[in-house]
């Protein structure tokens, strides 16, 4: 189980957190995060990625509303060398 | 050869040598090769994002989407599901409605899953996608998916990878006389005379990934690429001679010594 950093007031106790599956990885995020929260907190550029949650693909413009809810499926993608078929 | 523009859905594309991202050495090694290749159309993947290595670099760092048109690719995808999945994915995080699609039907030859690539560009189309799926050298497939809305068609001139080169393009031939969309021979080509015998054919273009990125100095490989489809485009434009039995003299006879 990995943990984010996310303490919004850097008091853990006080925060109720929820697990979510995040890329394929167990995870806990400080509450319903807007997908914006999430992924500035992840670090991660909202211009470059998509984001499916549970199999539904949010637009950007949505990023700043659309809340994360516990249980739910989260995966963010982006654009990595390829040609044809690649790995799985 | 400035009139001579592929447009597609009226996207003009400049260069019809289009490259793949994939199996460079690193990033910068990459925008050397499609630099040196003088292409505006780069195909890309669609993959998890990692999370917890956010220091790692990221392809577009590289590849400035201003300059390249990004192709996202449905690689790796083996039912319609997933190619629809991965295609609605990649419009969202991208900035076009353009996907190579394909659907895989055989890990061993990578050939494509024909009745599902139809099925999913049916599909795409219809959800204002600009399909180019990656298909058989088979002229009847590529009726189907014009049918079914491509944009163009991509038939292989060998399976991905494998440095054939065109194997059957008598096949290829019947394709571009078949279908009205652009015919982009995608897969198979291994060395700058294989993107030369594809557009002497009549393709509107050639996408390459392997046959440069693995190639001993893939920018170099790169740059005889580009000059391999610019020689076949107008080897094409030009009209090549007929084949002939015996010689034909190409000095006059008249003013001979005897």
């Amino acid at each position: 189980m990995r943990y984010s950093s996310l303490h919004p007031h850097g008091d853990a106790g006080l925060s109720i957190f929820m697990k979510i599956r995040l890329n394929g990885e167990d995870y806990e995020i400080p509450g319903e995060l807007t997908l914006e929260e999430l992924l500035e907190s992840l670090s991660i550029n909202p211009g470059r990625v998509a984001v499916e949650v549970n199999l539904q693909v949010i637009k950007r413009s949505q990023f700043g509303t659309f809340r994360i809810k516990e249980g739910d499926i989260v995966e963010i993608v982006n654009f990595v060398g390829g040609g044809q078929d690649g790995e799985r | 050869m400035e009139n001579d523009k592929l447009v597609i859905r009226g996207i003009e594309f400049k260069s019809r040598l289009w490259v793949g991202t994939g199996k460079y050495k690193d990033f910068k090694q990459t925008k050397e090769a499609i630099e040196a290749s003088g292409t505006d159309v780069v195909t890309v993947a669609v993959r998890r994002v990692n999370i917890f290595d956010r220091n790692s670099e990221n392809l577009l760092d590289y590849i400035d989407p201003k300059k390249y048109k990004i192709l996202p690719n449905t690689a790796g995808c083996y039912t319609v599901e997933e190619a629809l999945r991965y295609a609605r994915l990649a419009r969202e995080a991208g900035i076009s409605d353009m996907v190579k699609l394909e659907v895989i039907g055989d890990e061993r030859t990578l050939f494509p899953d024909v009745c599902g690539l139809i099925k999913a560009t049916e599909i795409l189309a219809k959800e204002g996608f600009i399909v180019f799926p990656y298909t058989n050298d088979d002229p009847v497939t590529a009726k189907r998916l014009e049918d079914a809305g491509a944009a163009a068609v991509m038939p292989l001139g060998a399976p991905i990878g494998s440095g054939l080169g065109i194997r059957n393009p008598y096949n290829i031939k019947i394709i571009l006389e078949t279908v009205k969309v652009p015919v982009i021979v995608d897969a198979g080509v291994g060395t700058a005379s294989d993107a030369t015998i594809a557009m002497e054919l009549g393709c509107d273009a050639v996408l390459i990934n392997t046959g440069i990125a693995c190639a001993k100095d893939p920018v170099k490989m790169a740059s005889a690429m580009k000059h391999a489809v610019i020689a076949g485009r107008l080897a094409y434009l030009a009209g090549r001679i007929p084949k002939k039995l015996y010689a034909s003299a190409s000095s006059p006879l008249e003013g001979m010594l005897i």
